[in-house]
């Protein structure tokens, strides 16, 4: 899907939203790849978008009915406008103000994600949901409870019908729901977009930062989502709450300390960074990575390569590009989007 | 390989159809299909299992009470006495055996008629099952429902065997043993799924037939959680989830099942 085409139908869905409602049905275009991304990890044969399901998610993805009182929805912790992260809050902030020991990840280009959390403990989008729902410092309900509440609802099960045919609310049709939202949550409008279709060019300053960050971060923020989705150790230390990462699911020795890449998309919007939010600017980050680095167990060997010390060594004009070259990163039409708002 | 799969199971489908079991009694009609029922009768030693009320004493002379006892059973295979195999379809073949619902404890599958001497099955949910999409995750299999209380959210995957109690040797006054992991998706993690194999020859052969209905009983045994090959107290592992131990625990529990009699 390209940008332009974009916009159009988003000045046709404002234009006629209000007297033409048989015209937007056929604009809706659902899931498409951006031609330079990689194939999509999501398995779409088994639940294909579909408008209805679409906004039935997205729906679903926005109402507080899914926490235990009421109070928190999907979207509390993933808002659209910090490109679906928390933003200001280090660790996510839930039910009955309780906060959990992970800052809260964006879902923005989930499609493409091979497995989810900072852990990588839920193998499947289908599944993920039900983590935050009945976990007791997040939504902190029942799945049961939930569904109970859906069926009984003066909507829900019409809109189940109109999306999955049948108004009795499942599992597997409530969280097929909520998936075909977060896999339309694409972030691919960023300056780094428009370059790479060959609709805008970088500065100079961003090229040369483009370049710095291919010798130094594309590694394991591979473009263009910017992660490789493994696990890795980036020599933080270890966290009050003690969080061993990825160990917690494997209990592999060699997975203590290691915590999935994220994206580097949306920095501007999604601080503060790494698992626990321990970070608050992108100065911050890239001082980390020269000079913060401690050396304990699996320590990731990309960062053991200078023989001198362990970390990235940066000039201080080769960090001005570089993060010149990250907010290139930044992708304000998908905190703006309103097919993806609550509506 | 679809080709090849075709014919495969055309061959295997005209030599199930037309090969009488030689040996098998005339009696028997292979191509019949009978009601067997195998119940799960959990018990501890010698005594009957009462949730709650019930106190107990393991192998280390610790004293306990069951609160709670939940297990999966999957993936029946019978063996008749000719040695050939019956494996019930798989989607019909998930059963969770909860102590305090008596309903669940006699899973009841329909096998050829004939004289079975052994009985296989797989204790939890076979690794294969823990990655299907949430379609094909209905009945007790359902996350959300009938199986809400035996998955992991977060490590996604099923427990297989859940028990729950009190125990003054526990320095927090409960114990809880909650064990699953079934290898891992993407990294090979611990694999608590265990199969095991039943004779049943010992204590009374079941003679399936569909005018009659034939029932394997089992005795599940808990005190051999404690020790059924390594033996561990309550005091040193008053709590086992995701954690190296539960392989320990899941070799124990292996031990718990043999077959008591048969009625016929």
């Amino acid at each position: 899907m390209n940008r332009r085409y974009w916009f159009v139908i988003v000045f046709l869905f404002a234009g006629v939203v209000a007297c033409k409602k048989e015209v937007i049905d056929s604009y809706f275009i659902g899931f498409q790849k951006p031609a330079y991304f990689p194939e999509p990890t999501y398995r779409f044969e088994n639940n294909p978008v579909t408008k209805d399901g679409f906004e039935l998610g997205r729906k679903l993805f926005y109402d507080n009915l899914l926490s235990s009182n009421n109070t928190i929805s999907c979207g509390s912790c993933h808002i659209q406008t910090s490109a679906f992260t928390h933003h200001g809050h280090k660790t996510s902030h839930g039910i009955f103000d309780q906060l959990g020991i992970r800052n809260s990840p964006s879902i923005a280009n989930i499609a493409w994600g091979k497995s989810f959390m900072w852990d990588g403990g839920v193998p499947d989008l289908d599944l993920q949901p039900i983590a935050p729902i009945t976990s007791p410092v997040e939504m902190g309900d029942t799945m049961a409870n939930v569904l109970r509440k859906l069926q009984n609802h003066q909507q829900y099960p019409a809109l189940f019908k109109k999306a999955f045919g049948s108004d009795n609310i499942s599992t597997a049709n409530f969280l097929k729901a909520l998936s075909q939202f977060m896999v339309m949550c694409i972030s691919n409008n960023s300056k780094y977009d428009s370059v790479m279709r060959n609709e805008a060019s970088f500065t100079a300053d961003e090229a040369e930062g483009y370049t710095i960050f291919k010798q130094k971060c594309n590694d394991c923020h591979k473009e263009p989502l910017f992660t490789d989705e493994s696990f890795r150790s980036n020599g933080l230390t270890l966290n009050a709450a003690n969080d061993l990462g990825r160990y917690f699911i494997t209990l592999n020795e060699s997975d203590k300390f290691k915590f999935k890449v994220p994206s580097l998309r949306n920095l501007e919007y999604t601080t503060p960074y790494m698992h626990d939010g321990r970070i608050y600017t992108l100065e911050g980050v890239l001082n980390h990575y020269q000079t913060g680095i401690e050396p304990r167990q699996n320590l990731d060997p990309l960062l053991l390569q200078d023989p001198v010390r362990a970390g990235i060594r940066f000039l201080p004009e080769e960090k001005t590009k570089l993060i010149q070259f990250l907010n290139t990163l930044n992708d304000r039409y998908l905190l703006t989007n309103k097919m993806l708002s609550e509506q | 390989m679809k080709k090849i799969f075709i014919p495969a199971i055309a061959v295997v489908c005209i030599m199930t159809a037309c090969k009488k079991d030689n040996n098998m009694p005339s009696e028997y009609d292979s191509s019949k299909k009978a009601a067997l029922s195998i119940e799960f009768d959990n018990v501890a030693g010698a005594s009957d299992l009462a949730l709650t009320t019930g106190s107990y004493t393991n192998p280390t002379g610790e004293t306990f009470n069951v609160t709670k006892l939940k297990y999966y059973i999957s993936n029946f295979k019978l063996t008749n006495t000719n040695g050939m195999e019956y494996v019930v379809p798989q989607d019909s073949c998930y059963f969770l055996i909860d102590e305090s619902d008596e309903d669940t404890h006699e899973p009841v599958v329909r096998i050829p008629e004939g004289e079975y001497k052994s009985l296989t099955f797989t204790i939890g949910v076979d690794s294969l099952r823990n990655t299907k999409d949430i379609s094909q995750r209905t009945g007790v299999l359902d996350p959300t429902g009938a199986g809400a209380d035996m998955y992991w959210s977060w490590n996604s995957g099923y427990i297989f065997f859940k028990m729950e109690g009190q125990s003054a040797a526990s320095a927090m006054g409960d114990y809880q043993y909650h064990i699953g992991l079934y290898g891992g998706m993407s990294t090979a993690t611990i694999n608590n799924v265990k199969t095991i194999t039943i004779d049943l020859t010992s204590r009374g052969t079941p003679k399936v037939k569909s005018t009659k209905s034939t029932n394997v009983h089992l005795m599940v045994d808990i005190l051999k959680m404690f020790n059924g090959t390594s033996n561990f107290s309550i005091a040193a592992r008053p709590m086992v989830m995701v954690d190296p131990f539960s392989a320990t625990i899941a070799d124990n529990y292996t031990k718990m099942f043999s077959h008591d009699h048969t009625e016929n």
